[in-house]
């Protein structure tokens, strides 16, 4: 699979999210997603972007631009080296949430991308990779 | 840091957003608004989304509020303007804005808010 672009960005504050959305945006207009997956794309990339600043303590999203040959694609990463998550699968349980917001983010981003994973470790941190084709 | 208007028509407030919004915009926006309903004494607010690319689940959670707060308050709020694409993305997130009153556009939103008014539910006079 051929990665046809490679970018990083920081994940340290409020301002991060908004420019991380405006990238995911760009690049899915770029590589010619449709306007509703434009908008689970970048809206999935905002929750985990908001899981990775809120929980994980700031860190990072890596945007690759993706062509396996008939598809075109975008794969989102974010890292982070916080506290990590205990159980997952609990984690991944919507209406599950321990930063008092609605407990959607992992469960209802999930059903947002084409291919969602999670690894994590209890005191080394959490990435979260998502992709959505086109 | 910019701030989102809050325009009085009548016994309404009238609320665009314009702008990718910040968290700190969001929450602003909430403060301000809950201030204006009692400084106004306004019976509804409608809020036009209908520039809002993307709702997330911290924008979805802050209309819930304003919805929330402006019913304890006795005034009605209709969501506005929704795009389509922002209404697939929010049921299949799982946040399908339970309790908040929506119209497809402004005329709408304004003719809900009126008939709103008129129709006594709670045994009051009519508005």
């Amino acid at each position: 699979m051929a990665v046809l672009r490679d970018d990083r960005i920081g994940v340290r504050t409020v301002d991060d999210i908004i420019k991380a959305r405006q990238l995911v945006r760009d690049s899915a207009i770029a590589q010619g997603l449709s306007l509703v997956d434009q908008t689970k794309l970048v809206t999935a990339a905002s929750e985990i972007a908001r899981n990775t600043l809120v929980h994980g303590g700031g860190g990072y999203m890596r945007l690759e631009t993706l062509n396996d040959g008939t598809r075109r694609g975008i794969r989102l990463t974010f890292s982070d080296q916080g506290p990590g998550i205990a159980d997952i699968a609990l984690a991944m349980k919507d209406g599950y949430s321990t930063a008092g917001g609605l407990g959607l983010g992992l469960g209802g981003t999930k059903r947002l991308v084409n291919e969602f994973d999670l690894e994590s470790e209890p005191g080394k941190g959490t990435k979260v990779t998502i992709l959505r084709w086109r | 840091m910019e701030r989102i208007p809050i325009l009085k028509m009548g016994p309404y407030l009238l609320v665009t957003i314009q702008v990718d919004m910040h968290d700190r915009v969001a929450m602003t926006l909430q403060d301000e608004l809950t201030q204006q309903i009692v400084a106004h004494h306004a019976r509804g607010v409608l809020l036009d989304i209908s520039s809002v690319n993307v709702v997330d689940s911290f924008i979805g959670r802050m209309i819930g509020n304003i919805a929330g707060i402006s019913r304890v308050l006795d005034a009605e709020t209709v969501v506005v303007g929704m795009r389509p694409a922002v209404a697939i993305t929010l049921v299949e997130l799982g946040m399908a804005l339970p309790g908040v009153r929506t119209a497809l556009n402004v005329d709408a939103g304004m003719a809900l808010l009126k008939s709103a008014g008129r129709i006594a539910t709670n045994g009051r006079p009519a508005r």
